[in-house]
């Protein structure tokens, strides 16, 4: 059942070939070479990018005083006539898109008039699902960022000064810590949802910062025994140059990956609100009121669920992607996969050697 | 280690204090429970205000009226435990003790399975690290981990319950089906085995045409209505788990662990009729109960019979089969309650329910029929729930496993020549559920408060549905109630795991040092 352990001339083989790889290179340089080469994020990161700009350029969008038109035609106030012919099973508003293409006997790779359909009074849904999901995305990156910050300034100032500062800062982070996130969330969502979706995300990121700053502080309660922090401080550098040029560099890695995986946990936090009806409130959508809206009508009109569930899980998966590939990047003890072609690159590269 | 206790306790009592009075002002500020009546325009509007504002003492500020609240939560050092009234003058204690029950019966089993399940996973993938397996595993746990719960739920009414019912009033399944189940059946457990390309290929086609075969076989009996163990599929399963114990825990080279393990095997068939007499009698609780007390009592003879010197694992062993058996006694029971309960009128045929926690029109005194029906309400949440949470285990075990794997004590304990289950089982895996248990007592006490959604989808009324009617209608005490509950369960689970730490990890010692 169990498969045998390598031999350790194998092992040492591995070691070399990984040596090989970081030789000549600074910390930054390998973080980066090991986040390209990891395929899954790779992917991730493009597929994101791509349902990002697809999403935001879709509907007309004002900032001040330049109105941006929108590729689609409809926004989510439009009212187009309700398409009653044309489904099968005597079903109203039903998806247009197509992806089967004729010669398969579909009708041909097209958009049409509602690619997603459309709801019960007619509106169009493919412009309902790229605004609830600008609404989520919107959402995580405030949560993401806000979280992010407040959770690295916590940790940080716990961690550096340690004493007094510390004590207050952690036990102000366990009165928060113990009160469960979608509770805050719903009461938060309860009473601030109705002031827009950008109020929403910053009152949740007010209080989602908790689990980023104890690690943090952990990580700064490490770094600062460190002998080149002593190093530093001999010659003469004040706090404020030690915190961010000697020690916020280490810590870093430890930071971005826990903001990514925030972010994830934002997304579906996001939803789940939406869903209890304490997040996004009507007249605007985001992809979690959406699905509650429409769950009833999974029997008969599923497209109305579909669509905006396969967009959620889009997102996430790909920033819990994004966030696995940075912690393997920046983990030093993660060792790589080794191939079957690098150990024949090993092979050919000791035999030239050898016979040099 | 008595005064780290208190000392854990003392704080426990300050963070309690600090998070309770954040949100009991964070609720109380944020709106005002009596809106509603304000602009109502009924003439008994204003004297609803006065009686509400007098019985939640409204009049109070909300800074000092959680003072009165804190009053009553230390009246349990007096024995006079209070947390207030909800606004339909109800104390709040008692509404939330009478939900606890049922989020607990919502919870444990999904825990468990996802417990198991997704430790048993992680660990199998931290053993193929960089697999097939490995790989698809990591997708999956990923995708888990990306589902929002409501949405899985939605999926599991429609093709878990309505389609699955909808199936069974005539269960068949295509060529095309069956060759797709089978395949797929068989790829999971190729390549969770592993090995070599020609070996994957092997047991790939065993899995595959067996499975086939079964499904065949079940359909042919129509043991989908009818389904049963019967004594003979009865021992073949409780041999094979008396076999599966053995090799875990001590390897199949233990003749006398192997024996007790058989013999239990072969006690459970004899009593097989016996025990399915006493089913039918009344008072079934006590009977499992004594049940298992006799089981546990023939575990330790046949292990005294069976093993001379050294009987703990022996003992074990046969303990761990007898349970085992004993449960698969219970299963085969239940399944042959399947038809009776599939033909009373409650259920006319569609035995998997999407919604609620228990039939109010199964009017059974039937032991087994009313279980079967508790059961059956709890399909589907636990699915979802178990889907949510294990991906979670997964890559948790998965990722201690590994380190574990590359500590010295692994190289020395394959240098002085153990075989490999001897080193994964006794040596990597106990050391890996040391941190695991931690994560595993904070998550139970976790979950207690968070099945809030999965309450909602499935239409339970256990905490979280209290807690939603709380916000909903601005019940401060009764969100105070179920915030007071769980986060002191919380806590507790905080403390006991890190006591549990210092027990299973003799290198930490609690309370030393300071």
């Amino acid at each position: 059942m169990f498969t045998k352990k390598k031999s350790s001339a194998e092992a040492g083989v591995e070691t070399s070939i990984l040596n090989k790889e970081t030789e000549g290179l600074s910390q930054g340089q390998i973080v980066r070479k090991r986040f390209l080469q990891h395929k899954g994020a790779m992917i991730a990161v493009f597929t994101l990018f791509s349902i990002v700009i697809f999403v935001f350029s879709a509907l007309k969008i004002k900032i001040g005083p330049w109105t941006y038109p929108g590729w689609w035609k409809y926004t989510i106030e439009d009212l187009p006539e309700l398409a009653l012919d044309g489904c099968s099973g005597g079903l109203v508003g039903c998806p247009t898109l197509s992806l089967r293409p004729t010669w398969l006997g579909g009708a041909g790779i097209q958009l049409g008039e509602h690619p997603f359909g459309q709801d019960d009074i007619g509106r169009d849904y493919f412009a309902l699902v790229m605004r609830g999901a600008q609404r989520s995305i919107m959402v995580t990156v405030i949560i993401g960022f806000i979280g992010g910050v407040i959770g690295t300034v916590v940790g940080a100032i716990a961690g550096f000064y340690r004493g007094a500062v510390d004590s207050i800062l952690m036990r102000f982070t366990d009165f928060i810590i113990t009160v469960p996130s979608i509770i805050i969330g719903s009461v938060i969502g309860y009473h601030f949802g109705n002031l827009g979706v950008s109020f929403l995300a910053l009152y949740l990121g007010l209080f989602a910062w908790t689990g980023l700053s104890r690690l943090v502080r952990g990580e700064f309660l490490t770094l600062r025994e460190r002998e080149f922090v002593d190093a530093a401080r001999v010659a003469g550098a004040t706090n404020r140059r030690i915190i961010f040029k000697h020690i916020l560099p280490n810590a870093v890695g430890i930071i971005i990956v826990s903001v990514t995986l925030l972010m994830s946990g934002a997304i579906l936090l996001e939803t789940a609100l939406s869903y209890l009806g304490f997040g996004v409130v009507a007249p605007d959508v985001s992809l979690g009121s959406l699905i509650s809206q429409y769950q009833e009508s999974f029997t008969t009109r599923p497209w109305l669920f579909w669509y905006p569930g396969i967009f959620i899980i889009a997102i996430a998966l790909c920033i819990n992607f994004i966030g696995d590939g940075l912690r393997d990047a920046f983990d030093p003890r993660q060792r790589r996969r080794i191939t079957r072609k690098d150990r024949q690159s090993a092979r050919v590269a000791k035999k030239a050697r050898a016979h040099a | 280690m008595f005064a780290f206790i208190m000392r854990r306790l003392g704080t426990l009592g300050v963070i309690l204090f600090g998070s309770s009075f954040l949100l009991y002002n964070l609720a109380a500020f944020s709106g005002d429970p009596v809106a509603e009546l304000r602009t109502s325009t009924d003439p008994e509007a204003p004297a609803q205000i006065a009686a509400l504002t007098r019985s939640l003492q409204l009049d109070v500020p909300p800074p000092l009226r959680y003072f009165i609240w804190l009053k009553g939560v230390f009246g349990v050092f007096v024995g006079k435990f209070d947390l207030g009234q909800t606004r339909a003058s109800e104390p709040v204690n008692v509404a939330v003790f009478e939900a606890i029950p049922t989020t607990l019966r919502l919870v444990t089993t999904a825990v468990i399975v996802a417990i198991v399940l997704g430790i048993a996973i992680g660990i199998i993938t931290a053993l193929r690290q960089y697999s097939r397996f490995d790989y698809s595993m990591t997708f999956v746990s990923f995708l888990l981990f990306s589902l929002p719960i409501f949405w899985v739920a939605v999926l599991l009414k429609q093709f878990m319950a309505i389609e699955f019912n909808n199936w069974l009033a005539e269960p068949s399944i295509a060529p095309r089906a069956l060759a797709t189940i089978a395949g797929i059946i068989g790829l999971i457990v190729a390549s969770a085995v592993g090995g070599e390309r020609k070996k994957f290929w092997k047991v790939f086609g065993i899995t595959s045409v067996g499975t086939a075969l079964t499904l065949t076989l079940l359909l042919e009996i129509n043991w989908f209505l009818q389904p049963a163990l019967g004594p003979v599929g009865y021992f073949a399963a409780s041999v094979g788990a008396a076999i599966l114990i053995t090799q875990l825990s001590v390897g199949l080279g233990h003749k006398p662990s192997l024996r007790a393990a058989l013999a239990m095997a072969v006690l459970g068939l004899a009593f097989y009729y016996p025990v399915n007499w006493l089913f039918e009698r009344d008072k079934q609780p006590l009977i499992i109960f004594g049940l298992l007390l006799v089981t546990i009592a023939c575990a330790f003879g046949a292990s005294f019979y069976f093993a001379k010197i050294d009987r703990g694992p022996v003992v074990r062993t046969a303990i761990l089969t007898g349970i085992l058996s004993g449960l698969l006694m219970i299963l085969d029971k239940l399944m042959r309650t399947w038809e009776p309960y599939f033909k009373t009128d409650a259920v006319n045929g569609r035995p998997v329910p999407t919604i609620g926690q228990s039939k109010a029109l199964l009017d059974s005194g039937d032991y087994w029929i009313t279980l079967l029906d508790i059961l059956m309400h709890l399909v589907l949440p636990t699915i979802a729930l178990t889907a949510i949470s294990f991906a979670g285990y997964i890559r948790f075990s998965r990722g201690t496993m590994l380190e574990v794997l590359n500590q010295d004590y692994i190289r020395t304990a394959r240098a002085k020549g153990l075989n490999e289950r001897t080193v994964i089982m006794r040596h990597a895996f106990r050391n890996t559920m040391i941190p695991l248990t931690t994560i595993i007592v904070v998550d139970f006490a976790g979950i207690l408060g968070g099945a809030i959604i999965t309450e909602r989808v499935f239409g339970w009324t256990g905490m979280g549905t209290l807690f939603n009617t709380a916000i909903n209608s601005f019940d401060l005490n009764l969100l105070m109630g179920v915030f007071f509950l769980t986060a002191t369960m919380a806590l507790l689970a905080n403390l006991v795991a890190d006591l549990l730490y210092s027990v299973m990890d003799p290198r930490i010692r609690v309370g030393a040092g300071k």
